[in-house]
């Protein structure tokens, strides 16, 4: 066992770890941040992206070891303290980027990261930069609408009310 | 104004976008709670000699490991058929069947020691294809089951014109994204409280309870979300919750297992793969005169749902189409695979690519526009959408036999839309505009070709197990003014939660904020069907929409009291109570009052659907309630050097009926498109010769990404839809009918290989590039 010690969305956490524990156990597991989510097992889904030092990770693909001394984001740290949702948060919210919600926090974590180095991404963009989270219930339609959307530019409405 | 038919997000948004919805694997567990995983047969079949459990119990860590002979009571997890035994007993299979169960201080331990068990199988051969089980005759039921509606042979051998053929539609892997999960808590008196991610507690708490030995009374199941199901956990979620028991039991712990995903893919069923045969006659203008189909379903080692999986089949073997004669012949095949098993549409997708098959070779064999030859074979419309309420019962039932045409099995179609729907998205998707610039483009371009087709979908609506289609609902008001809803329905992420508030917010006029809708739990509504046949909404809708019907009805007599006027004066508008003569109060205060003037705030609901009545061994009848319907035009093109291709614009219309909520039924469209396109297009499936399935993860087995929807994708409602059946607020179900729409995009990429040459492309499903190459080789030879 050794002793890890990261920053998770600001606070200062340390835990005893095996070699092997994966960063996306120790967060669900010994930091109880159960957001992110294990989806594949083996780094293809993306339901478990978390941000470590601003760079996009698939938790299950990188030891919590490695992650020692490390600034780590996951979705539980996305909204601001008082609870808003932040703009990517809201857009899926308004604009139906999720059904069953388990591919939603490695989306918005991805989608986060996407529209912070590329602040307004064509459709094409987006949809490329999705190509690491599979979603299997939406059709990817409104998740890329609600990205397009957070980035200020513009969507049509979804189904807007008779 | 009520929120009924508003876009509201889904329930639980807020929830999911910051990683708060929880999950069942994100429940807290209790200390020392013990993680489970299964030592799996590595043979197809064979006699089960012995089992070294050594070196698993030597790895610390692992508290105990159980075989069937360790199983207290019942050894069965089968929806069915009782042919589904927990763990093995004297034989094995399939590659996959759990062997013995480990139980662990956590779930890395028990899955690491799960492979260390040694497994002695004397294999015996194994049936594995279609061939192999059809010449052993391996199969359910006595022989193949036979719908038949006048003499299909005899008016096929008198048709103008015949052909045959067979299409192979692959099976269809459901990536639920959240792995199959259980969690029991032991309790007093050897009681069970389960959590399981299940489409259907009721039979989690039936299997658990037969499995500890006790009454259903002793074991609650609670289930407040999925992430997906799609069928997949219909019954499939029944070991993990029963192993999950009789370890709690064993332990006296809390016990808790979830499927690694590959080990999700090697455990758990799939959609059954089939092959159809057809033999069709018809005339010069494609209208078919008899067809004939047989079915050859894989249905792997146990029944599980394969009788009513392989009976919605032959349903669907018409889709939207008059088949004035025809006969369907139905082989339920057993093989050593995994059992096959519920996936969104139950069989009705495999059926229905059979004929759009058969209406794609006609206008091909015809030299005539696919769409033309779908039009002139589509049900007749027995009166418009906005056909006048029916004439007094004696007239309409005479004026019915003469006009209304009915299926293979004799159900008279009574509200068909697909004409004025099929017209509308021609028009509006330009059908006639982009055949011809299709055929332009191929006429100029030798190596992209490109395809269009247009397809539509009729689909039977409700369960065709008829005692199925019933539901209740518990409805609370408390004295505060907030309201908590629960029926028997699971969410899986297709809004059905909002839905059910909305449904209920109709009634009380309250504001949506004052409902909860809480987990499903079998201690509040019994004997619950399972949410699939897309009947959640239209089964528990009514039943929530009765409770509250109940409570509303005596809140109006408390507050007229109050007020001193007549009850039937008293409305719920806007989160007020009022006798619409001025004096009203606000919704809160009603129910206050009504507490303090001893009136019962709660009540449940109880609806069965009415009108379904069939035979299925004949055949005979009406299994639906009502049809669903839809339809899709795909563009795709096609790299003719590699068969790699794309789905480059994809347009649609669907009805919904009157919308309960039009934002969610929008998303189920667009993601059962896709999800149906996936499956005849990337998804594929593949066992080797030792039946074990080699593609067993996302690596593997292709499932739609980000980019593989269409660039284009246009989805739209119905607009004049509106259920001709007495549903809740006359809207229409929509979980699986979309699925069908993907259909457009196989026929797509037929109509586009079909530009390579003369001969027919014969394309086979799912249309990898693989197969599509094969198929541009195929037309080129002529
Ligand atoms: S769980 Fe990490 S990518 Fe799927
Ligand atoms: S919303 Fe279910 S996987 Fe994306």
């Amino acid at each position: 066992m050794t002793k890890i010690t990261m920053t998770v969305n600001g606070k200062s956490y340390s835990g005893e770890v095996e070699g092997r524990t994966l960063l996306v156990n120790f967060l669900r597991e010994t930091l109880s941040l159960t957001g992110t989510h294990v989806g594949c097992d083996t780094s293809q889904c993306g339901a478990c992206t978390v941000h470590v030092n601003g760079q996009n990770v698939k938790s299950c693909t990188m030891f919590a070891i490695e992650a020692d001394g490390a600034d780590v984001t996951t979705v539980e740290g996305i909204a601001a303290p008082d609870g808003t949702l932040s703009t990517v948060q809201q857009a899926f919210q308004d604009y139906h980027g999720l059904q069953c919600g388990f591919c939603t926090p490695g989306m918005i974590m991805t989608a986060t990261k996407l529209l912070e180095n590329n602040p307004k991404p064509t459709e094409h963009e987006v949809r490329e930069y999705l190509e690491g989270n599979i979603c299997r219930c939406t059709g990817y339609h409104n998740i890329v609408k609600a990205i397009m959307a957070a980035s200020g530019q513009e969507v049509t409405p979804v189904a807007a009310a008779e | 104004m009520s929120s009924l038919a508003r876009p509201l997000p889904h329930d639980a948004a807020r929830l999911h976008v910051t990683g708060q919805a929880r999950y069942v694997d994100d429940i807290p567990t209790p200390a020392g709670t013990l993680h489970l995983a299964f030592g799996l047969s590595e043979v197809a079949h064979g006699v089960l000699r012995g089992i070294d459990l050594s070196e698993v119990r030597n790895c610390p860590g692992v508290i105990d490991v159980l075989t069937a002979a360790d199983l207290p009571f019942d050894n069965d997890v089968s929806p069915s058929a009782h042919d589904e035994p927990l763990l093995a007993t004297d034989r094995v299979h399939y590659v996959g069947q759990p062997v013995f169960l480990v139980i662990a201080d956590s779930h890395l331990t028990a899955r690491r020691a799960a492979r260390k068990g040694r497994i002695a199988i004397d294999p015996l051969p194994a049936i594995l294809t279609v061939d192999q089980a059809m010449e052993a005759n391996s199969r359910f039921e006595e022989g193949p089951r036979v719908y038949e509606k006048g003499d299909a042979k005899a008016a096929i051998a008198d048709a103008m014109h015949r052909l045959t053929g067979t299409i192979e539609v692959g099976g269809q892997e459901h990536f639920y994204l959240e792995g199959q999960a259980a969690m029991a808590l032991p309790q007093d008196g050897g009681d069970m409280v389960i959590h399981s991610s299940t489409q259907h507690p009721t039979e989690i708490q039936h299997k658990v309870a037969e499995a500890v030995g006790l009454p259903m009374h002793a074991v609650r199941v609670e289930m407040r979300r999925m992430g997906g199901g799609f069928g997949g956990k219909e019954s499939q979620g029944n070991a993990l919750a029963v192993a999950c028991a009789i370890a709690a039991r064993h332990t006296g712990r809390a016990c808790k297992m979830r499927y690694d995903r590959d080990d999700d893919m090697v455990i758990t069923g799939k959609r059954h793969d089939i092959r159809i045969d057809y033999d069709v006659g018809f005339d010069d203008a494609g209208r078919v005169a008899g067809v004939n189909f047989v079915h050859k379903l894989r249905c792997g080692w146990a029944m599980d749902l394969s009788l009513p999986v392989a009976d919605r089949a032959m349903l669907h073997a018409d889709n939207a189409y008059h088949l004035p004669t025809c006969r369907i012949e139905s082989h339920r095949l057993k093989t050593n695979t995994q059992s096959a098993t519920a996936f969104r549409g139950f069989g009705g997708p495999q059926g229905m690519v059979g004929i759009e098959r058969v209406m794609d070779h006609i206008a091909h064999h015809l030299g005539l526009d696919p769409l033309a030859v779908r039009q002139v074979n589509y049900y007749s419309e027995a009166g418009g959408p906005s056909a006048p309420p029916p004439p007094p019962e004696s007239i309409s039932a005479k004026m019915k036999t003469e006009a209304v045409q009915t299926t293979p099995y004799f159900m008279e179609v009574e509200d068909f839309e697909l004409h004025a729907i099929t017209a509308q998205l021609a028009d509006q998707a330009g059908y006639a505009a982009r055949r011809a610039a299709v055929a332009a483009w191929n006429a100029d371009n030798a190596v992209v070709k490109r395809g269009v087709a247009l397809t539509p979908v009729k689909f039977g609506i409700s369960f065709t197990l008829t005692h199925l289609n019933q539901a209740g609902a518990l409805v609370h008001v408390y004295s505060d003014g907030s309201i908590q809803v629960n029926h028997g329905g699971t969410e899986m992420g297709q809004g059905l939660f909002q839905k059910m508030a909305q449904v209920a917010d109709a009634s009380f006029g309250c504001g949506i904020e004052r409902i909860k809708v809480t987990a499903t739990d079998t201690s509040k509504v019994p004997n619950t069907s399972a949410t699939a046949a897309s009947s959640g909404s239209d089964l528990n809708g009514m039943a929530v929409r009765a409770a509250c019907e109940v409570i509303k009805a005596r809140m109006a007599e408390g507050v007229a009291a109050y007020f001193g006027c007549d009850a039937r004066d008293i409305r719920f508008v806007g989160g007020q109570v009022s006798d619409g003569a001025g004096r009203e109060i606000s919704f809160d205060e009603a129910a206050q009052r009504c507490y303090e003037a001893r009136i019962s705030l709660s009540s449940t609901g109880y609806y069965k659907t009415p009108k379904v009545a069939w035979d299925r061994i004949a055949g005979r009848g009406r299994p639906f309630y009502y049809f669903a319907y839809g339809a899709a035009m795909s563009e795709v093109a096609v790299d003719t050097l590699t068969g790699e291709y794309r789905i480059l614009r994809s347009d649609i219309i669907h009805d919904v009926g009157a919308s309960l909520n039009p934002a969610i039924d929008v998303g189920q469209i667009e993601g059962g498109f896709v999800q149906g396109a996936g499956w005849l297009t990337s998804e594929e499936l593949v066992w080797n010769g030792d039946g074990r399935l080699r593609t067993h993860a996302p690596s593997t087995y292709k499932i739609p990404a980000c980019g593989d929807r269409p660039d284009v994708f246009n989805v739209e409602l119905w607009s004049e839809g509106r259920n001709r059946e007495d549903t809740i607020y006359r809207s229409k179900a929509v979980g699986e009918p979309p699925f069908m729409l993907g259909i457009s995009a196989l026929m797509a990429l037929s109509d586009a290989v079909a530009a390579c040459g003369t001969g027919y492309p014969d394309l086979q499903a799912p249309a990898t590039p693989e197969r599509v190459l094969a198929a541009v080789n195929k037309v080129r030879r002529g």
